[in-house]
Formats: structure tokens, C-alpha cells, sequence
């Protein structure tokens, strides 16, 4: 099982929405996924800063450690949002990674990152996503079959800054495919085969490889059952294996593109009736970008 | 026997799926008989739904007015239902009898072992589509994806664009007719000669589904029949 929602919006128009419209499709894919969900959201951000988006223990006292490093923060239930000066963020890392409270969830310019076990309208609810505005946002909700009901398994996986990707499926190779990754410096905190996929795409994106390219090259190299949404600072990429295992419909307007594992996803998107609404094929790479 | 499509009496009753819960609706479409006059029916806000207007017994018309979820129409047994919208996963699933008209894409498995009764679709059909069907006909308007007509048993499958990979793999006896290209033939699946029989076939069915396309524009595949049994010197095909 497992539900993806994505939607990439084309104009600034529907911006302020971003948050409620993704809120509102993750719930729907609540049957699909009710074990834990997760989403990330990609909003203006600020010149000169990185956002790492962090979760915790509960209790955890988040002020008194960003006022320890002097950065602003905002904080969503049991995650905080640090936002980072370029020039102190090696500081900052280093800080996290050292910190056994502390699980870096992600690193970007645009993008945060929050997941959490519970139904997909608590987790949203929790970390306010109703009120978020921004681009483009990328959620999940899980259905866990392989590996524990855990933060760490759930979804989506960042192994890039700004880059994220949410995985309907399950990787036959990810192991072999960890390995070699992990030869080429590329770091992972899970055995998930779904953070296999993200970080194989990071590293063909770390070589200079476009998100189009990435997800043809993972085509190639993965083995297994996937549907994929990838985010990336200013991208949006699907992408189902040959055999498509995993469902999939998208909408397409002037003003935004969607995915839904299934159509009850998309059915309160402005504009559905007039949408432009497809199956995308199997073993196709589909991609959007806007300006940065 | 074909089915034909049946007028309906009087006005259509409107049932709003979102002022009624879908297995009421289910419950009320089910528990019409075959004399019923309660024929016409307009479901409306099905939002994607999943399992909507599955079971029907009676010859009754219901007209579904947006996109469905997964095993639209299922076992259908002699009603005509209109899908106005894109339809999930299995639409149709094991038809007995009547007809499916999806005026919309269809997602994979359309027409999954259907027994009988004509489904169309007006867009194109994904993945399987007509998989291990046992009699139904199927008509799609676009093309279907790979693996399409899988096991088929009998029926006929015909398919005005293109054909994914793998057509017909392992096909039994059901016909396949083709008028794009065809991206691969599955195993045991071959191209064969029009006979008069499949000819005659094919051209009630174009007219039923509304098509204007000529039966000389179709190649029909059928079973090579090299599967039904083993036999050493066809182990390279299994």
C-alpha cells in the first residue's frame, strides 16, 4: 500500500494554499497509509540561509539550543526548523550530528522536512501544514510491510540539500546499490530501501546530472516495484517502473501539476473538472521546473 | 447473445454520493430486480470512489457522473453503466452481462475476467487490460498498455490505437484484434489471418461501440496454442 501526494504548483496564484490543498490530499490518502505520514514543503526561504529541519524527543528544549547557536528557529511539535547563516552552518551540523537527541530530517535553501508516526491528519495537524504557503510539496502516508512503524521509516527521504523523494514500492537491489553508494561517500541513516532510491538520485544529481537524467539513470540501475515523486529546490519528477505495480494519476492545469496515488487524492484541487487528468506510463520520466 | 442497450423509463432518480454513503448506494443499485421499473439512475460527486455501482442484477441504466475508483461496475450482471469521467483500477472486474462505457481513460486491468457483457472505453486503457477475461468483449477507442489480454480465455478484445508489451502472453482462446502497432507480442501470442468467423465479430462489435473504423484496418493475434501442453521443443517459449 502506501499513498503519495505531490503538487507542484506553475504560478504563484495558488502559493497561500499550498499548505491546506496538500494537507487536504494526504488525508484522503489516509486508508492507504494510517500507520505514520510525512511531507515536505518548499516555501521562499531566506537569502544567505539554510533551513535543517530537525526532530527530537519530546520535551526536547529547542530554544535554549538554537539561542546556543544563535540561529532563528521555528518550532512544529516534536521538529524545529533552524535557520542557519551560510557561514555557520558546518557549526551547526556538527552540532546536530553529534547530538544524540537530535535526527537531521533535512538540509535547504526552500525545502523543510517533517514526518512522524501517527494517522496522516494528526501528523499534519501537528506540524501546522494547513497554514504553510509555498511552491511545491511532497507527502506520503505509510503503510509499513517490510521494516518497524518508526520516524526514521517513514517518508520522504532527503539524502541532498533541498532534494526529497516519497517511495510507493519496494527495491529488490537497494543493498547492492547501498553499497556502491556508499564507496562513492554517499552517507545513510536507515536501512530503508526507499532512502537507497533518494540517495541514488542525490548522487547522479551530485555528478551534474539533471532531475530528468537522475530519474532516467534510476531506471536503469533500480530493480523492484517503485512509484516515485521526487522534489528538488525548484523540480518535480515522477517516475513508475515497467511493470507499474504501484498506481498513480496526475492532473495537470495552467496553474499546477498533481499526484495522487489515487484520484480521491486530487478531487478537491481547484480546477479538478477542467484538469487534464492521466495515468502516467510506465518506466517514463516525467519532470516540471520552475525558476528558482 | 450481444447486449443492447435499453431505454430508459421516465426520469433518471439523482442520488448525490455526497449526501449518501456508498454502500447504501450499493445496497439500493443491488436490491433492484430484473422487472423493476426503478430503471434510470444519476450517481453524482463519486470523487474517485472505489467499488461504486458493483453488483448489479437488474437491466437498469445508471449514469456516473465523474471520475471512479477502483472495480467500478464490478460483476456487472445486464445493467448499462456510463462512467462520464476516468475510471480506477478494474473497472468491470468479472462482467457477467450488460455493458460499460467508460467515457474516460481506464486505469490497468479493465475487464479482468469478465464473463461476458461489452465493455468500452473512449480513451485508452492502461496496463492488463483484459486480463485472464473469460467471454467479455472489450472495445478500446485508444491504446492499451503492456501485458494486455494476459491468459485471456475467450472473448474478444479490439483496440483501435496501439498495444504495449507483451500482448496477449499466454493467451487461451480469446481474439485480439489490433489496428496501431503493437509494441510486443507475448509468448504464444501470434499474429493470425482474418477469418470470416473473427471478421464477422469484430465488425458487430465496431458497430456496437460506436467506432466507424473498417475491420480491414485490424490485425488479428490469436493462441499459437504451443502452451496448452508441454512439449520439449517448445521449452525456448515458456
Amino acid at each position: 500500500m502506501c499513498g503519495i501526494a505531490g503538487l507542484f504548483l506553475k504560478t504563484p496564484d495558488l502559493e497561500p494554499q499550498l499548505g491546506s490543498l496538500t494537507a487536504a490530499m494526504l488525508t484522503a490518502l489516509s486508508e492507504r497509509g494510517p500507520d505514520s505520514a510525512g511531507f515536505a514543503i518548499y516555501d521562499a526561504g531566506r537569502p544567505g540561509h539554510v533551513k535543517l529541519s530537525l526532530c527530537a524527543r519530546a520535551g526536547f528544549d529547542f530554544a535554549a539550543f538554537a539561542a546556543a547557536y544563535d540561529v532563528d528557529y521555528m518550532i512544529y511539535d516534536d521538529h524545529v526548523v533552524l535557520m542557519v547563516p551560510v557561514a555557520r552552518l558546518a557549526l551547526v551540523q556538527a552540532a546536530v550530528a553529534g547530538h544524540e537527541q537530535i535526527t537531521l530530517t533535512a538540509a535547504g535553501a526552500r525545502m523543510e522536512l517533517f514526518k512522524a508516526v501517527g494517522r496522516p491528519a494528526d501528523v499534519v495537524r501537528r506540524f501546522g501544514l494547513e497554514r504553510r504557503s509555498g511552491s511545491h510539496a511532497i507527502g506520503h502516508t505509510r503503510m509499513a510491510t517490510e521494516s518497524a512503524v518508526t520516524v526514521n521509516g517513514a517518508h520522504p527521504f532527503s539524502t541532498g540539500t533541498d532534494q526529497c523523494l516519497v517511495h510507493n514500492g519496494s527495491l529488490s537491489n537497494h543493498n547492492d546499490i547501498r553499497r556502491r553508494l556508499m564507496r562513492a561517500d554517499m552517507r545513510f541513516a536507515t536501512q530503508n530501501d526507499s532512502e537507497v532510491a533518494a540517495g541514488f538520485i542525490s548522487h547522479e544529481m551530485r555528478q551534474g546530472a539533471g532531475l530528468g537524467e537522475a530519474l532516467e539513470a534510476a531506471l536503469g540501475a533500480l530493480d523492484g516495484f517503485f512509484t516515485f515523486v521526487v522534489g528538488t529546490e525548484s523540480g518535480f519528477g515522477v517516475l513508475r517502473d515497467p511493470l507499474a505495480c504501484k498506481p498513480a494519476v496526475m492532473a495537470e492545469t495552467d496553474d499546477y501539476v498533481a499526484f495522487g496515488s489515487e484520484y480521491r487524492a486530487l478531487a478537491d484541487l481547484p480546477g479538478i473538472a477542467q484538469a487534464r487528468l492521466f495515468e502516467p506510463e510506465p518506466a517514463r520520466v516525467y519532470f516540471w521546473q520552475r525558476a528558482a | 447473445m450481444k447486449p443492447e442497450r435499453k431505454k430508459g423509463a421516465g426520469d433518471a432518480a439523482v442520488i448525490d454520493l455526497g449526501a449518501m454513503a456508498l454502500r447504501d448506494v450499493n445496497a439500493l443499485l443491488q436490491s433492484l430486480t430484473p422487472g423493476t421499473n426503478e430503471i434510470a439512475w444519476r450517481l453524482t460527486n463519486p470523487r474517485g470512489a472505489h467499488a461504486l455501482a458493483v453488483g448489479i442484477t437488474a437491466p437498469a441504466l445508471v449514469s456516473i457522473e465523474g471520475p471512479v475508483g477502483y472495480y467500478c461496475a464490478g460483476m456487472n450482471n445486464g445493467a448499462t453503466i456510463d462512467i462520464f469521467g476516468n475510471a480506477g483500477t478494474g473497472v468491470a472486474e468479472n462482467m457477467m452481462s450488460g455493458i460499460v462505457h467508460v467515457h474516460g481513460d481506464a486505469s490497468q486491468a479493465a475487464g479482468a475476467t469478465g464473463h461476458g457483457g461489452l465493455l468500452i472505453i473512449e480513451g485508452n486503457a492502461a496496463a492488463r487490460c483484459g486480463i485472464s477475461m473469460k467471454g467479455i468483449d472489450i472495445v478500446v477507442k485508444g491504446s492499451v498498455g503492456h501485458m494486455s489480454g494476459f491468459m485471456a480465455q475467450s472473448g474478444n478484445l479490439v483496440v483501435l490505437g496501439d498495444a504495449g508489451e507483451a500482448l496477449g502472453d499466454s493467451l487461451y482462446e480469446a481474439r485480439i484484434f489490433v489496428r496501431g502497432a503493437v509494441a510486443s507480442l507475448g509468448a504464444d501470442c501470434e499474429a493470425q489471418e482474418m477469418t470470416p468467423e473473427a471478421r464477422a465479430g469484430l465488425t458487430a462489435l465496431l458497430r456496437d461501440a460506436g467506432c466507424n473504423a473498417a475491420p480491414d484496418e485490424f490485425q488479428l493475434y490469436g493462441s499459437a496454442r504451443r502452451l496448452y501442453h508441454f512439449h520439449v521443443d517448445h521449452a525456448g517459449a515458456y
